[in-house]
Formats: C-alpha cells, sequence, structure tokens
C-alpha cells in the first residue's frame, strides 16, 4: 500500500521556468494562493498566509528541506493545518517533493506528499491482510485515493 | 483551496495522527483485526490466546478507544469492545481533500508557467 499522493503534470514550459515559479518565494505564492514573507532557504522556516479569498486569517508555515536547482525541491509542512484553534506542532508533518525531469514538450513535474502515516511497513501490511471487515475495506479505499491518478 | 469547511472552522477534515498513532503497533492492530468483523468481544475474548494480562490488554482498548477506533458497550455486567470504522473513514475523506487542494493548485501552476 502506497501511503502518499503522487501527481504528474506535464508543463508546456522551459525547466528554468518551472523551477522559478516553485521556489520564487513570490512566484509561488501567485500560484500556491499564499502571500509568504521571505525567500526558501534549505534547514529554514517559511512564513505566510493564505491569499485564498475568505482565508486570508489562515497562516502558513513550511520547513525549507532541499533545493536542488531545476530537480528538486521539498518542504514540510502540516498540510492544510488550518484551524488556528489547534496546535499542529505536535504531530508529525509530511514531506512534499517536486521533482522536474525535462521533456521534449516541456517539463515533467512529479509532486509527491508522503507520511501520511507512520505505521511500519510490516504492520501495515499486516494490516491490509486483515479479514474482510470494515477496516479492511477502508483501507482498500484509502489505497485506491493515494493510488497516483493519470 | 477549496471552498469546503467543517464543523471546526477549518477548510478540511483535520489530519488523524492520533489515529494513525493508535495503530501504530502490533498488539493494537491485532485486537482491531479481531474485532473488525463487527462482533463486539468481551476483555476476556480477546484475551484468549494471548501472551499479555488482561491488564495489558484492557490499556491497548483505551487507547483505541480514545481515538474512537473501537468503543466500549455495556452488555449487563461485561464491557464489551466494538469495531467503529469511522476514525478511518475520515482518514479517507482527509487524504481525499488533500489530494484535491493538489489538483487545484497544480492547474493553478500549470496555467501560471505556460502564460
Amino acid at each position: 500500500m502506497e501511503n502518499q499522493i503522487e501527481k504528474r503534470v506535464e508543463l508546456k514550459a522551459p525547466i528554468s521556468r518551472v523551477w522559478r515559479a516553485l521556489t520564487d518565494y513570490r512566484e509561488f505564492g501567485e500560484w500556491f494562493l499564499v502571500k509568504l514573507e521571505g525567500p526558501f532557504v534549505p534547514g529554514q522556516v517559511t512564513r505566510g498566509h493564505i491569499t485564498y479569498p475568505g482565508y486570508e486569517h489562515l497562516k502558513w508555515e513550511a520547513v525549507v528541506q532541499k533545493m536542488e536547482p531545476e530537480r528538486l525541491f521539498s518542504f514540510t509542512w502540516h498540510p492544510y493545518s488550518v484551524d488556528p484553534k489547534i496546535d499542529y506542532s505536535k504531530e508529525t508533518p509530511t514531506l512534499v517533493e517536486f521533482r522536474l525531469e525535462e521533456t521534449p514538450g516541456g517539463t515533467l513535474l512529479v509532486l509527491t506528499e508522503s507520511g501520511f502515516e507512520k505505521i511500519p511497513s510490516h504492520r501495515r501490511d499486516e494490516a491490509y491482510r486483515m479479514n474482510e471487515g470494515g477496516w479492511s475495506e477502508q483501507m482498500k479505499n484509502i489505497e485506491r485515493y493515494v493510488t497516483p491518478k493519470r | 483551496m477549496s471552498h469546503r469547511s467543517d464543523s471546526r472552522g477549518g477548510l478540511g477534515p483535520r489530519a488523524p495522527a492520533h489515529v494513525f498513532a493508535a495503530l501504530g503497533d502490533e498488539t493494537r492492530l491485532r485486537l482491531v483485526r479481531k474485532l473488525c468483523g463487527g462482533k463486539p468481544r468481551s476483555i476476556s475474548q480477546l484475551t484468549a490466546g494471548s501472551r499479555l494480562t488482561r491488564q495489558a490488554i484492557t490499556k491497548h482498548l483505551r487507547v483505541l478507544e480514545s481515538a474512537r477506533i473501537v468503543r466500549c458497550v455495556r452488555a449487563g455486567r461485561e464491557s464489551l469492545f466494538q469495531f467503529n470504522p469511522q476514525p478511518m473513514e475520515e482518514l479517507k475523506d482527509y487524504l481525499d481533500f488533500v489530494s484535491e487542494q493538489w489538483d487545484q493548485a497544480l492547474a493553478r501552476l500549470k496555467s501560471f508557467v505556460e502564460s
């Protein structure tokens, strides 16, 4: 069972253009709909707030992990941890990775978000083999949701 | 961002980290496997065949109960434990929500870099 979200997008733009849109904090904010306070720096926290109309009061926060030019940009965050009353810092963050690959038509972007669960794989597999009860059905549903959709 | 909202005032369902944490244990997964068929079972039934004491099993059941994966029902003088599928359904909703947000964000990125 894959415990991650994976998305693949073909972008008709040069890899350098896509890299800038991902890693320049102002450009990132343009399409992600977030206003960030400063640039992305590996190992550091980037903060801002959501600019989607109606949700401007919500904070955005991520810790940049890797910036390998035109190849990999990654950060950890608490995905859509948007309730100001909840302290998300105690919860395990997920890892978001943007991987870029040059293609004849432009750039292939592979996005993954992983770490939604921390059950070691052997236990997960055990859980997955559970009999035809409700829980195993739910696990199958989850698998369908996290299986890459092309 | 989606317009979807929930009763807690957030944009979407909350990360069910506590559900995962409760399941991240061999003994508790075994208990869930015994219960997920739907039939409520007593602590004695759940302890049978285990190396663990009744007390230890009870402790694990309480952890599952606090994550709402099982619930305790009374049958006369006995406590029975029953599987509750709802937390797993919430997990599915959560992953669905995050996935949908990415679809929207990546669609915006696409028009941003291709324009």
